[in-house]
């Protein structure tokens, strides 16, 4: 990273600068700091997690010492492993059910029912939907383990007795993140609905357009780019979830809701297999960045 | 008519959706105020605030809560202190690499700190660091610095340069015109960062359970945990006063920051169209 020394300062004014080794450090001791931080504490421990993906690295036992490169044999493992398959899809089928459809449907509703609503109305569902969002994991976990407890509030409510977390674990920690994390959707939607101008909507009702065409046609489209990055950026939220469900289920009964992080915590925090555990790692950071350089190239970055 | 009734239908699933949210909150509030509460549902009309004294000891939740302040604070300073200074070259300077560097971090904003951990906690361990607070909380500094230079290098790119220039006229370096010009200027974006940052580490979870060797260190985000997995059941009246107490700093604080925070959502749907 160099400094620009060219003569013709452009929009911005720069402060005095002497020679240009005081050039260098203008920015570089500012930087520094951050820099050293973010290489020593991210990107040092993403980069050895790459080589020790490759080795038989453990915490315990000779292996901890001399630990070997035995090339692909992790991932081999890994995509042999039932319990890793069994992880990578209930890690799916949670971030495209609580992500995906809970979170982003539910917010895009509420965004949409509160428009035209007086302030009171709005300020209530925001406190009473942001007040979820706020209240950290374990917490949202303990709500909910006492909502879904078999003599607790839901059943009480639906008049039913029901085990959820033995019964529908996945289903109990889908519907406990659709609940915790809907207000970003919500503040995403009603960001980018206030955007929408009001003369189009109007026009189209005048067309004789009924609200469905018109959401349809007109809103929806208008609003793409925010549906498109909103999905990227709660996928990104979800895909790496673990205190919610690790409290309220532990990822059982069995490994019933066992995904991805819990299955990584539990080899490599557990049973010490660092090696393995880095690959797991290594797996989810590739899936991780796919999604964040999709979210790049969406966003079109304009001042960066 | 149909107007009406639509606008009907449209308040009546509002107010069930309201209804909806507030139902895993229920219990956890009446509860934090009977005195035999258990996971049944059943209030009753005893009134005591026996769980709030019985859950107020140095073990159980004052040390917890002095650990999560001192862990939370110390990131939230640190981070403001470094994404301050490197956001004042960002926002001020022509970098030939800033659009790249710029990038790589909102980049790094979206890699799942989850998985990141597993390389730290072999790194700690082999470098004698397992259990170090100070430790720790660079880490948590390292992972909150992305969000954090990219937020206050936007804050700082709405002080107009034009204010630094008289300062810059009377001779001072980047140094004092950081200080005293425009650090004052972005107060309320600094304030913003770090508060942030700090709720963020408030309800950390997986970082200190899995860095810190004793549960003296622990923050309250773990000992709510472990309490919640081995009293839950019998003392869950405890467990909710625990909650509440517990969370009330994180609300309290985001309330302060709310009218911020709103701006910032248009972040996802600022771009154009």
């Amino acid at each position: 990273m160099t400094v620009a020394t060219a003569p013709a300062p452009p929009v911005t004014n720069t402060p005095p600068s002497g020679s240009s080794r005081r050039g260098v450090l203008r920015w570089l001791l500012p930087l520094g700091p951050a820099i050293v931080l973010l290489a020593l504490f991210l990107a040092g421990p993403i980069l050895w997690s790459v080589y020790v993906a490759f080795t038989n690295e453990t915490l315990t036992g000779s292996a901890s010492v001399n630990s070997e490169f035995v090339g692909l044999a992790n991932f081999t493992r890994l995509f042999d492993d039932p319990n890793f398959i069994n992880s990578f899809v209930l890690t799916f089928v949670f971030v495209i059910g609580s992500a995906v459809i809970g979170q982003n449907t539910l917010g895009l509703i509420i965004a949409l029912l509160q428009r035209g609503r007086g302030r009171t109305t709005r300020s209530v569902v925001n406190g009473v939907v942001i007040a979820a969002w706020v209240v950290p994991e374990v917490v949202a976990a303990a709500c909910w383990f006492s909502f879904l407890a078999e003599e607790g509030t839901l059943n009480a409510v639906l008049g039913i007795s029901q085990e959820w977390l033995y019964t529908a674990p996945m289903l109990a920690v889908i519907l406990a993140n659709v609940w915790r994390g809907t207000a970003f959707s919500m503040l995403v939607y009603s960001a980018a609905l206030s955007e929408v101008p009001k003369d189009l909507v109007e026009a189209a009702a005048v067309d004789g357009a009924g609200p469905g065409r018109r959401l349809l046609h007109i809103t929806l489209p208008l609003i793409r780019r925010s549906i498109m990055a909103n999905l990227m950026l709660i996928t990104l939220q979800t895909l790496a979830s673990f205190g919610l469900i690790y409290a309220l289920t532990g990822g059982g009964p069995g490994t019933a809701s066992q995904t991805t992080p819990l299955y990584m915590y539990e080899q490599a925090f557990r049973y010490f297999e660092i090696g393995y555990g880095s690959a797991i790692a290594l797996v989810m950071l590739v899936v991780g960045a796919l999604f964040s350089l999709l979210y790049l190239r969406l966003i079109k970055v304009e001042d960066a | 008519m149909t107007r009406l009734a639509a606008r009907g239908a449209a308040g009546l699933s509002l107010l069930i959706i309201c209804l909806a949210f507030l139902g895993p909150f229920l219990w956890v509030v009446i509860s934090s105020v009977q005195p035999e509460a258990t996971l049944a549902a059943q209030p009753t009309l005893n009134f005591s605030l026996d769980n709030f004294t019985a859950v107020l000891t140095w073990e159980t939740l004052i040390l917890p809560l002095i650990n999560s302040i001192i862990i939370s604070g110390s990131t939230a300073i640190l981070t403001v202190f470094v994404a301050g200074l490197a956001a004042y070259p960002l926002s001020r300077y022509q970098l030939r690499y800033r659009r790249h560097f710029m990038l790589t971090l909102l980049f790094t904003t979206g890699l799942p700190m989850t998985a990141v951990l597993v390389p730290v906690y072999a790194m700690f361990f082999r470098f004698n660091l397992y259990g170090s607070v100070p430790a720790m909380v660079l880490f948590l500094t390292a992972s909150s610095l992305p969000f954090s230079i990219w937020m206050m290098t936007n804050f700082m790119d709405g002080v107009p340069v034009s204010l630094e220039e008289a300062a810059w006229v009377d001779g001072a370096g980047w140094v004092r015109s950081l200080t005293t010009v425009v650090g004052p200027l972005m107060a309320p974006g600094v304030a913003v960062v770090a508060i942030f940052v700090f709720v963020g580490q408030w309800g950390n979870f997986f970082a200190p359970f899995v860095l810190m060797d004793t549960p003296e260190k622990q923050p309250a985000a773990v000992t709510i945990y472990t309490f919640f997995s081995q009293y839950g059941q019998v003392a869950y009246g405890q467990l909710a006063a625990f909650s509440i107490l517990y969370t009330a700093p994180a609300v309290i604080l985001y309330v302060a920051v709310n009218k911020y925070l709103a701006g910032s959502f248009s972040f996802a749907g600022s771009v154009k169209g």
